[in-house]
């Protein structure tokens, strides 16, 4: 028989990252992310690299900001108070074009909230939690197995747009050993980062959406990085067009490749009136469900979305062909469910909801169909 | 007597002017770096300037060298990160007396590991770029725009903080001084964590509002009792190099395990089946849940393991939840497991609801003096005493799970010592227990 691991979610995660090529990590402890940290601390200078446990979160994402620009591939990890923490230099990421890769591992909010509860409340607070308000890439794992592959996705997308990228994931699922078979884990390639044959400038507007090889410090030229709203030089400007430019830019290299990003695990039932939609550890209680309705003989489709951001418009197109009713399931009071109304047209969506540290259950979702 | 040989550039300047006030002390602290770069014989790539906010974070856009201008008081993040991935190049932040105050904890973070960067605040007493505010440099009674009737804060002693804390390199001195080109290519060469704490003045501002002048800089300091123009020297290891040094030699591979379990035995389970295990910290409740998990794999099942316990661990309960099922296991909200195991009272309070939630069919199993559990499933006592090993308070997790998923059938015996024999430093205790806890059957 197939050998098989029995692991959680954050050595799942550690392990693509490792995987992935990350040579830096910079994190600051907090339940329930710290276990990544721990693993990051110890495994990383064993094949070469630096981690780092930072004076406090701000100063965790500003050390990786840093490293990737001298070269290395980095990651950090953190839960909701300390997403807080790092939203000033989300937008630094964003606006200098860092790849860097962002983990949350959710738990119950507001403020301190509760550590060791689980939560979706981060959802729409990554989308939108740095000033400026442009387009990120989040993606949500549903199981062990997709906290390694999406880990891996994650520094791989995060090369091709030059950009941050979250894995969202939970206390749940990162903290819960489950049983994953040993050939789930066979490492994805992640590209490789685009660098540059001859000096040139930083940063590329146009045409808009188009990526420019990442420039680091100390390979041979001089390279310029910014904060700052900037020309291509990495210089303030004040000029409009210059300033319009790099603003559409930021913009269309994200959502004019909405295509490789989407990712979804659709399962379609024959003539489905009913949708079935869910992420990350709720993920579970959606299979669960539909597994359990098609058995008493109901026809269900559902849709588990692991890009959550940008909102993955094609794929959720396609799974709401033919259906009148969607029920999405959260761990939070409809964080998701108001993106998909926007989408669903004339369609009954229904929330199925839980704020109280426990899972969502199946029955729920049964009840809502 | 040290013998500089110049081999790089004659100037590291681009051909931007600078950009800054008529007085302002920039100009003179900016071309004193410049000419520190030349008597270093640095290159244009091998220096990164990291500029924080403000005037002087205004000052990388002047210098043909690389450049990072990012957000306000965390350039030294920033030249942290840039430093731990490229130990070899020179990295230089440029920071006002604002950036020192809003970035203290990484002021004092970087000072505290010595890591090799070398820091110069432009210290003109005031935020010039926002409209004359006070900062953590206002001397006491000056006016700023926020402190129309004096400043009533004390100024913060920078240098006096960064030394006591394990800066390298550490020098106060003015945009004036002749030597302060040597004293910051002094403090880059010092390898560690260097600081220049450099007054100037803001002639937009606090030069306006406080009849402040040159001799004022020096009446200041000296009121203040702000050693000035001494480099105070620490000789402790720099942290990047220290840092690569002590990992020389480890593995050059991770530490996990990649192999996982082969299924050699088989279950005769055919439905998920959850216990719960309700017990104590100290009890080792976690590690006797992973070895039935463990031995569920083995035995060709999948498994999953949910802990609970308090964030002071050594105290209060410690519940695991463990899922055997012969299918992958999805996590889902449950109300009551199939059997709920109680050995601790601690654990047994934590588990009231879950043993009111469970279903006629279901078992609690509990040690004898556990009564009065409210619940409906079949309740049967474990008497440990009757075990034919003597066991601990700290086997009973063990013993009572492997009783239970003996029991229940659910796992193969052999798994379960094959499980023991891989359960780590306490294998031999395990496999002990293992077998007790079969014996347990006996007298449930």
């Amino acid at each position: 028989m197939d050998r098989r691991e029995f692991i959680d979610g954050s050595t799942a995660i550690v392990r693509g990252a490792l995987d992935a090529g990350c040579t830096f990590f910079a994190g600051y402890p907090i339940t329930p992310a710290s276990p990544i940290l721990m693993a990051m601390m110890r495994e990383l200078p064993r094949v070469g690299g630096v981690a780092i446990q930072g004076e406090d979160e701000i100063a965790s994402i500003g050390m990786c900001i840093g490293a990737t620009m001298a070269g290395a591939r980095a990651m950090t990890a953190t839960s909701g108070p300390g997403i807080s923490l790092y939203s000033e230099n989300i937008g630094l990421a964003v606006m200098g074009e860092v790849p860097l890769v962002i983990v949350d591992v959710q738990r119950l909010g507001p403020a301190t909230g509760g550590a060791t509860t689980a939560a979706q409340g981060d959802v729409q607070f990554v989308r939108w939690g740095t000033a400026g308000g442009f387009p990120i890439i989040v993606l949500a794992p549903s199981d062990v197995a997709d906290c390694y592959h999406l880990t891996m996705q994650a520094f791989d997308l995060a090369e091709r747009f030059r950009c941050p990228v979250f894995l969202l994931t939970d206390k749940e699922l990162n903290l819960t050993m489950n049983t994953v078979a040993v050939d789930d884990f066979r490492p994805a390639p992640v590209r490789a980062r685009v660098t540059a044959g001859a000096p040139g400038d930083p940063y590329r507007y146009e045409p808009a959406g188009h990526v420019a090889p990442l420039r680091h410090f100390g390979a041979g030229e001089v390279v310029r990085f910014t904060g700052s709203t900037h020309d291509e030089g990495a210089f303030i400007t004040k000029d409009p067009g210059r300033i319009g430019a790099l603003n559409t830019h930021l913009e269309a290299k994200i959502e004019d490749h909405r295509d490789e990003i989407e990712m979804v695990i659709a399962d379609r039932g024959p003539d489905a009136g009913t949708l079935v939609i869910g992420y990350g550890i709720t993920a579970g209680a959606v299979r669960a469900a539909v597994q359990t309705a098609r058995a008493r003989g109901d026809t269900v489709s559902s849709l588990i979305v692991q890009s959550l951001w940008p909102i993955p418009e094609t794929a959720l197109a396609d799974a709401l062909t033919g259906t009148d009713r969607v029920v999405v399931a959260e761990l939070n009071r409809g964080l998701y469910r108001r993106e998909v109304e926007r989408l669903a047209g004339e369609r009954d969506v229904v929330g199925v909801h839980r704020m109280d540290g426990e899972l969502v259950a199946p029955d729920q979702i049964l009840e809502a169909l | 007597m040290t013998t500089i040989t110049i081999t790089g550039p004659a100037t590291f300047r681009n051909d931007r002017p600078y950009p800054f006030c008529p007085g302002c002390g920039h100009d003179a602290i900016l071309d004193a770096l410049n000419d520190a770069l030349v008597l270093r014989g640095a290159t244009p790539d091998g220096v990164v300037i990291v500029s924080d906010i403000g005037c002087a974070g205004l000052s990388d856009q002047y210098f043909a060298t690389s450049a990072f201008h990012g957000l306000h008081g965390r350039s030294i993040t920033y030249a942290s990160g840039i430093k731990l991935a490229r130990p070899d190049l020179d990295v230089i932040v440029i920071m006002g007396d604002g950036g020192a105050g809003i970035g203290g904890a990484h002021l004092l973070s970087a000072a505290r590991r010595n890591l090799g960067i070398t820091v110069l605040v432009f210290n003109n007493l005031n935020f010039g770029m926002t409209g004359g505010q006070h900062s953590v440099a206002t001397p006491t009674g000056a006016v700023t725009t926020t402190t129309p009737l004096g400043n009533i804060e004390r100024p913060l002693d920078i240098c006096g903080t960064v030394a006591v804390n394990g800066a390298g390199y550490v020098y106060r001195g003015t945009s004036y001084d002749d030597d302060l080109a040597e004293r910051i290519a002094e403090g880059m060469a010092s390898g560690g964590f260097a600081l220049l704490d450099i007054w100037e003045l803001c002639s937009a501002y606090f030069m306006r509002s406080n009849k402040f002048g040159k001799k004022s800089i020096e009446r200041t300091l000296d009121e203040l009792g702000f050693e000035a123009r001494v480099a105070r020297r620490r000789e402790i290891p720099e942290y990047s190099a220290a840092y690569r040094e002590a990992f020389t030699g480890v593995a050059e591979r991770p530490t996990f395990g990649t192999h996982g379990l082969e299924p050699t035995l088989a279950s005769t389970l055919t439905a998920p089946f959850s216990i719960v295990l309700a017990g104590a910290a100290g009890g080792r409740v976690r590690s006797a849940a992973r070895l039935v998990g463990t031995a569920g794999i083995l035995s060709g099942l999948w498994a999953a393991q949910r802990d609970d316990y308090p964030v002071t661990v050594q105290t209060g309960h410690s519940v695991s939840t463990i899922m055997l099922s012969p299918a992958p296991i999805d996590l889902v909200g449950v109300a009551a497991p199939d059997a709920l195991v109680i050995v601790a009272p601690e654990g047994a309070a934590k588990v009231a609801t879950a043993a009111r939630a469970m279903a006629e069919s279901a078992t609690v199993y509990a040690l004898e003096g556990f009564t009065g559990i409210e619940t409906s499933a079949r309740v049967r006592t474990l008497d440990p005493v009757r075990s034919e090993t003597r066991l601990f308070k700290a086997d009973l997790a063990l013993a009572a799970l492997v009783a239970v998923a003996q029991d229940h059938g659910l796992i193969p015996r052999d798994a379960l010592d094959e499980a023991a024999v891989r359960s780590g430093p306490f294998a031999d205790r395990n496999a002990a227990i293992v077998r007790s806890g079969a014996s347990l059957l006996e007298w449930i």
